[in-house]
C-alpha cells in the first residue's frame, strides 16, 4: 500500500510537470492562432512575440493557457491528448485498420519476437562455445563487443539494403537487426552463469568421471538459469528498439516505426507520442512477461524460495 | 603398518613430492610422504593448515599430480582408479545443487554413471537411512540446516559403489555438538559398509576418536612426522573420549603436532 502510494506521487509529479511543461512549448503557437480568430493578444503580432521569452507571454496572456493544452498540432502535446490518440487507435478503431496501433504494435512485435528468438538462440551458442574452446573464447568475444560500439542507426539501413538485394525482405530484414541487438546481453549473462560454478562443483564431477557434456547439462547450464533470465530482460526490450529502427530507413508502410516517421512527416506530434508510448508499454508487457516465465522456471527448479 | 602381508594396500604412498609453480616460486606441497593404507582402515590426516593434508588427499582421488614418487590406488594409477569411480570424495561444503532435491543431489553421480532408474531410487533409499535422513528426500537443500546437508553429501558419495571414500574436513564448518553427531554416525556407517576412508581433519578429538590410524603432519614442507596405530576398540561410544587410553593417543597427536612446529 505504502509503496503503491509512493508510485502513485511519482506519477503525479511527472504529470503536472509534463501539462506545465505544454504551456511554455506551445504558447506562441497558440497565440498565434487566437490572434487569427480576432482575440486580444499581447504584444500584437507574432513578429513582435518572436523574441519574447515564452514564459512571459504566457503570464501576459494568461488566457491563452488552457489553449495550450488543446491545440491539434502542438509542439508538445498534452497528456490526455496522447491518452485520448491512444485509446482511440487501439480500442476504438478496428484491428485491421491501418490507423489501430494494435495493428501496427502487432507488425513490429512478431519481428521484435522473431528476432529476439535468433539473438537468444545465437546467443547461447556463442557462449557454449566461448565457455568450451579458448580459441572461441580469444576469438569470438572481441568481435562480439565491438559489433555492439556501432550505432545501430549507422548499420540498419545498410542491413535492409545487402538483404534486399540478395531478395530478403518483409520482416526478417527486421528480426535480423532485433537479433543484432539482442545477442550481446545474452552471450555476455551465459558466459557468466556457464563459468559460475565453482572450482569444487567441477572437482566434484571430476571424481564422478563425468564427461564435459554430462558437466553441462547436469551444473552448468541449470546454473547459468538466473544469469539467463537477466540477459533475456534486457535482451527483450533491446529486439523492440531494433525492429523499431529497422522500420525507420526503408520508409515501411506498417509497425510503430513506421507511425514515428508517418508522424514527423506531418508534423503530427500527439501520433509520435502515441507511437512512442505503445512501444513503451509493450516494452513493459514483454519484460514482464519474461520476468513471470523467470519467476515459475526458478520456482520450478527450487531456486527461488 | 602391520597387516601390509596378506591384504593388498588400498593406498600407497612410496616418496611421495608434490612442486606447486606459483607466482612466488615454486611450493613444495608434499615431501617424501611415504604411507600405506590398508582395506577397511580409517585414516586420518591431521595438522596445521599448509601441511598438505588436503593435497595428498587430492592427489589420491587424481585431482592433482604429483610431481615425483609412486602413488598407487587399488594397485592402479590414481587416475585409472578416478576412471573407474574407485572412490566417493566429500568437500568442506556439502556443495548440493540448490535446484536439486535431496534425493536428485543423491541421484547425480547414479545418473552420470548411468544406474537405472530403479536401481537409482533404491540406492537413494538405502543411503538416505544409512545417514539418517528418510523422510527429507523431497526436500531443497536450503531446507536443510548445514549438518543434514553435509549428511545429504555424504549420502551422495556413499551412492555408488566405491570402496573408498575420501572426506576432506567435511564437518569443518559445523558447531561442536552437530560434530560429535556426526562422528558418531559416521562410525557406525563406516563398521556398517566396511569402507576405507580417508580423513583430514585439524581437530585432535575428532581423528583420534574415529581413526584406525592417525597421520600427523607438518607444513613447509608438507611431511608426514608421525604416524600412530590406534590401540581403541573398534566400537567407540562418545564417552570413550574419557578414557586414558584415548588421552594418551590425543596426548601423541599433540606431541607430534609441536615437533612438527617446532623446527620452522
Amino acid at each position: 500500500m505504502k509503496s503503491v502510494l509512493a508510485v502513485l506521487t511519482v506519477v503525479a509529479a511527472i504529470v503536472v510537470l509534463w501539462y506545465g511543461a505544454c504551456v511554455p512549448m506551445n504558447i506562441k503557437g497558440v497565440l498565434t492562432e487566437v490572434e487569427r480568430a480576432g482575440a486580444e493578444v499581447v504584444p500584437p503580432g507574432a513578429k513582435e512575440r518572436r523574441d519574447l521569452s515564452e514564459f512571459a507571454l504566457a503570464a501576459r496572456n494568461s488566457f491563452a493557457i488552457p489553449a495550450t493544452w488543446a491545440q491539434e498540432r502542438p509542439r508538445l502535446p498534452a497528456p490526455h491528448q496522447v491518452a485520448a490518440e491512444l485509446w482511440d487507435t487501439t480500442v476504438a478503431k478496428k484491428i485491421t485498420s491501418k490507423r489501430s496501433l494494435i495493428y501496427h504494435g502487432w507488425v513490429t512485435l512478431s519481428a521484435t519476437v522473431l528476432g529476439f528468438a535468433i539473438g537468444t538462440g545465437l546467443g547461447i551458442l556463442l557462449a557454449v562455445g566461448i565457455v568450451h574452446s579458448r580459441v572461441m573464447d580469444m576469438s569470438v568475444m572481441p568481435w562480439a563487443i565491438v559489433s555492439q560500439t556501432i550505432p545501430i542507426i549507422a548499420l540498419a539501413p545498410m542491413i535492409i539494403v545487402v538483404l534486399y538485394s540478395v531478395g530478403v525482405q518483409g520482416i526478417i530484414p527486421k528480426a535480423v537487426i532485433s537479433a543484432y541487438l539482442s545477442f550481446f546481453p545474452v552471450v555476455v549473462g551465459m558466459v557468466k552463469g556457464l563459468r559460475s560454478p565453482d572450482m569444487m562443483q567441477l572437482d566434484l564431477l571430476r571424481t564422478y568421471n563425468a564427461t564435459n557434456a554430462q558437466g553441462f547439462w547436469k551444473l552448468r547450464l541449470p546454473a547459468s538459469m538466473p544469469y539467463l533470465f537477466a540477459s533475456l530482460k534486457i535482451g527483450i526490450a533491446a529486439s523492440l528498439v531494433g525492429a523499431i529502427v529497422g522500420e525507420l530507413p526503408t520508409g515501411a508502410v506498417a509497425g510503430l516505426g513506421a507511425r514515428l516517421l508517418a508522424g514527423s512527416y506531418y508534423g503530427q506530434t500527439v501520433q509520435i507520442w502515441s507511437a512512442l508510448f505503445a512501444a513503451a508499454i509493450l516494452a513493459a508487457c514483454l519484460v514482464g512477461l519474461l520476468g513471470l516465465i523467470e519467476r515459475a522456471v526458478l520456482r520450478r527448479m527450487g531456486i527461488a524460495a | 603398518m602391520n597387516t601390509e602381508s596378506n591384504t593388498q594396500p588400498v593406498i600407497e604412498a612410496r616418496q611421495l613430492d608434490l612442486v606447486f609453480q606459483t607466482n612466488d616460486g615454486p611450493v613444495q606441497a608434499l615431501k617424501d610422504v611415504n604411507l600405506t593404507v590398508n582395506k577397511g582402515d580409517f585414516v586420518s590426516f591431521i595438522g596445521p593448515s599448509g601441511c598438505g593434508k588436503t593435497t595428498f588427499l587430492r592427489c589420491v582421488a587424481a585431482l592433482e599430480t604429483p610431481t615425483g614418487g609412486e602413488l598407487s590406488v587399488n594397485g592402479m594409477t590414481p587416475d585409472e582408479a578416478r576412471r573407474k569411480r574407485a572412490y566417493g570424495y566429500v568437500f568442506q561444503a556439502a556443495g548440493l545443487y540448490p535446484w536439486r532435491t535431496i534425493a536428485k543431489n543423491i541421484k547425480l553421480p547414479l545418473e552420470i554413471m548411468g544406474y537405472s532408474r530403479d536401481e537409482q531410487e533404491s540406492r537413494v533409499r538405502n543411503v538416505l537411512e544409512l545417514v539418517d535422513l528418510e523422510g527429507f528426500g523431497e526436500k531443497f537443500p536450503w531446507q536443510l540446516s548445514g549438518g543434514m546437508q553435509q549428511r545429504a553429501s555424504i549420502a551422495r558419495a556413499l551412492a555408488f559403489d566405491a570402496d573408498i571414500l575420501l572426506m576432506d574436513e567435511p564437518f569443518g564448518a559445523l558447531d561442536e555438538i552437530v560434530r560429535d553427531h556426526l562422528n558418531e554416525q559416521l562410525l557406525a556407517l563406516w563398521t556398517r559398509t566396511e569402507k576405507t576412508i580417508g580423513f583430514v581433519t585439524h581437530s585432535i578429538p575428532e581423528a583420534v576418536y574415529l581413526s584406525t590410524r592417525i597421520v600427523v603432519m607438518s607444513p613447509r614442507p608438507g611431511r608426514i612426522t608421525d604416524i600412530i596405530d590406534s590401540p581403541l576398540p573398534k566400537e567407540r561410544p562418545l564417552d570413550i573420549r574419557d578414557t586414558p587410553e584415548f588421552i594418551e593417543v590425543a596426548h601423541r597427536v599433540r606431541e607430534g603436532l609441536r615437533a612438527g612446529h617446532s623446527d620452522d
